[in-house]
């Protein structure tokens, strides 16, 4: 099975958040940067199905130079090859133009099987991978827990709400968006890290792939949320900030 | 103003978070405005329910192929819908069924989905949350054609049946689809094992989170739990790792608790989580990121390292008791 697994790279998760100058951004100076984690369990399923069937795993990331170091990660785990759309005003496209710019990239790959983790830990948007599928005309699921091959194509078992799942039957080529928690994820082996060095990345600069088109929605502002309920913060240490928190939980609140 | 309201259901019901979105349908224009939509093979029940709503018109889009949910069926049956009757703007809850075919649905109408909406201020300007929490975005929608957007739960106010309010007419629409046109085949809903626990109606809830750091440490948690004589639950990334069963988590994906007490530990409260607990009582967040998103709802807090506050708050719980 031919896959190509789209990882994104985020701020990491801790990240200080300060809203750049012009508001509509934060200030990614000095910030590090990681594979978005749900994107890590469509990576491992990916690994996991070529080490079942054989195949090859393709891993394609749009972004600037910077998500050249999640790439090697993505190699150094065991992705055979990489594309990186270079690519500095992603977050000036919307869900729409970020996902054609993926889905060009994708098309003339013909992979059996596209998969994308379910949501980014930036924007969250949780439909890039939706619209992949409907730009190339592919099948798709999301919230996919466990991917399983059969003669008909495949067989996926997908998280619906309050504890319940369903199996879903379709055909390949199909693009699935991964839910969390599926699988284990696997490090980097030191051997994997060494080997990744070898592994082919292509760079395609955005421009080349043709697929520009005006945003339909904008992020016009980000700021800092406001309090839903005024939190009593109890100073002190440890020991002075617990003993204030039982009195005020049997006192004030009436829950002990 | 032509607005649509596309409603779920769930057992032969309209979910509680489709009067959510009503709510927020309101927001952009006038009852006389919004035609609800239910979708499915048999809608006449659902369309009675929706038609004492106060909203102005109930479309039934029904057909056969519509018994099961599909993303093809839902998508195909929707776009034929929204070619007829150009709506101005489309209003979903934002459900786990909503998220898997709206975008496809929104890119097929050259739109782009405004999803996991939780407000809506003039313009109009719609909030979401982006950074699992710890920041708000300002979207608008500046294409032409329709703006389609989906409501988080909880959000906004349900909008309760309206007494006084003339049923809405109700249409149905029957959309052209074909068998072959549905490329996936959707099994029945299933449960993985029995549950045994039942967070829901725990009085007192210990959950844990991300901060915990190792499953070696997850006794910390335990010793405070047994103290308050609570039960001990979850964020996701913990039941993800194995260390706490599944039937454990709270949030989006697993329970929705409202107990008397809920003491988030080193969870940094993504919204995920929020939906599953923010009804709580009382809520008592532990976590060493003053900025975690957990204390915006949090009702007291304590800004340290859990590895710290966590054991000597067993100890004053303990003492308290004595």
């Amino acid at each position: 099975m031919k896959i190509i697994v789209a990882i994104k790279q985020v701020q990491e998760r801790d990240a200080p958040v300060r809203i750049a100058a012009n508001g509509k951004w934060i200030d990614e100076s000095d910030l590090q940067f990681a594979m978005n984690e749900p994107d890590a369990y469509a990576l491992e399923e990916a690994l996991q199905l070529k080490e079942q069937h054989g195949g090859e795993v393709i891993v394609l990331s749009a972004g600037p130079e910077r998500v050249g170091t999640t790439i090697r990660e993505a190699l150094a785990k065991g992705a055979d090859r990489a594309i990186h759309i270079v690519c500095d005003d992603l977050g000036e496209r919307d869900g729409l133009g970020v996902a054609r710019l993926l889905a060009a990239a994708i098309k003339p790959e013909n992979p059996d099987l596209v998969l994308s983790g379910l949501q980014s830990e930036d924007l969250g948007l949780g439909q890039t991978g939706v619209v992949v599928a409907e730009l190339l005309g592919l099948p798709h699921a999301t919230l996919i827990l466990h991917v399983e091959k059969i003669e008909s194509g495949l067989k996926v078992k997908r998280e619906l709400e309050e504890g319940w799942f369903q199996s879903i039957e379709m055909p390949l080529p199909a693009v699935l968006t991964m839910q969390s928690g599926g699988s284990k994820l696997r490090y980097a082996t030191l051997m994997g890290i060494k080997r990744a060095k070898t592994k082919e990345t292509r760079q395609v600069p955005a421009g080349d792939l043709g697929a520009e088109s005006a945003p339909v929605v904008v992020l016009e502002q980000v700021s800092l949320p406001k309090k839903q309920k005024s939190t009593q913060i109890l100073p002190g240490s440890p020991k002075e900030a617990a003993a204030a928190l039982v009195e005020k939980l049997k006192t004030e609140a009436r829950v002990l | 103003m032509n607005i649509f309201l596309v409603l779920e259901e769930s057992g032969g019901r309209i979910k509680r978070v489709s009067w959510e979105a009503l709510a927020a349908a309101l927001r952009l224009g006038p009852a006389q405005s919004v035609t609800a939509v239910v979708i499915g093979a048999q809608t006449e029940a659902l369309a009675a329910e929706a038609s004492a709503k106060g909203v102005a018109k109930v479309v039934r889009v029904e057909h056969p192929l519509l018994a099961q949910y599909t993303a093809d069926g839902f998508s195909l049956a929707l776009q034929r819908l929204f070619e007829r009757e150009s709506p101005t703007h489309v209003v979903f809850p934002h459900t786990y069924q909503v998220r898997d075919y709206a975008p496809a649905l929104a890119c097929r109408m050259g739109q782009v989905l405004i999803g996991d909406v939780m407000g809506i201020e003039d313009g109009p300007v719609f909030t979401r949350q982006l950074m699992q929490g710890r920041l708000n975005g300002s979207y608008r929608h500046t294409g032409s054609g329709p703006c389609i957007v989906s409501v988080q739960a909880g959000a906004f106010r349900a909008v309760d049946s309206d007494a006084s309010a003339p049923p809405a007419a109700i249409t149905t629409f029957t959309p052209t689809l074909d068998a072959a046109q549905i490329r996936t085949k959707p099994g029945e809903p299933f449960r993985d094992s029995a549950q045994t626990v039942d967070l829901g109606s725990a009085q007192r809830i210990v959950s844990v989170g991300r901060g915990i750091k190792e499953a070696d440490n997850m006794p910390i948690a335990q010793e405070l739990a047994a103290a308050l004589g609570a039960e001990l639950a979850a964020s996701r990334p913990i039941c993800d790792s194995g260390w706490l069963p599944l039937e454990r988590q709270v949030g989006s994906s697993g329970q929705t608790v409202a107990p008397k007490l809920y003491l988030a530990v080193g969870i940094s409260g993504a919204i995920q989580h929020l939906v599953g607990m923010k009804g709580s009582q009382c809520i008592v967040a532990i976590n060493k990121d003053s900025e975690a998103p957990i204390f915006e709802v949090a009702d007291y807090g304590i800004v340290g390292d859990l590895f710290d506050v966590v054991p000597a708050l067993t100890e004053a719980v303990k003492a308290a008791k004595q």
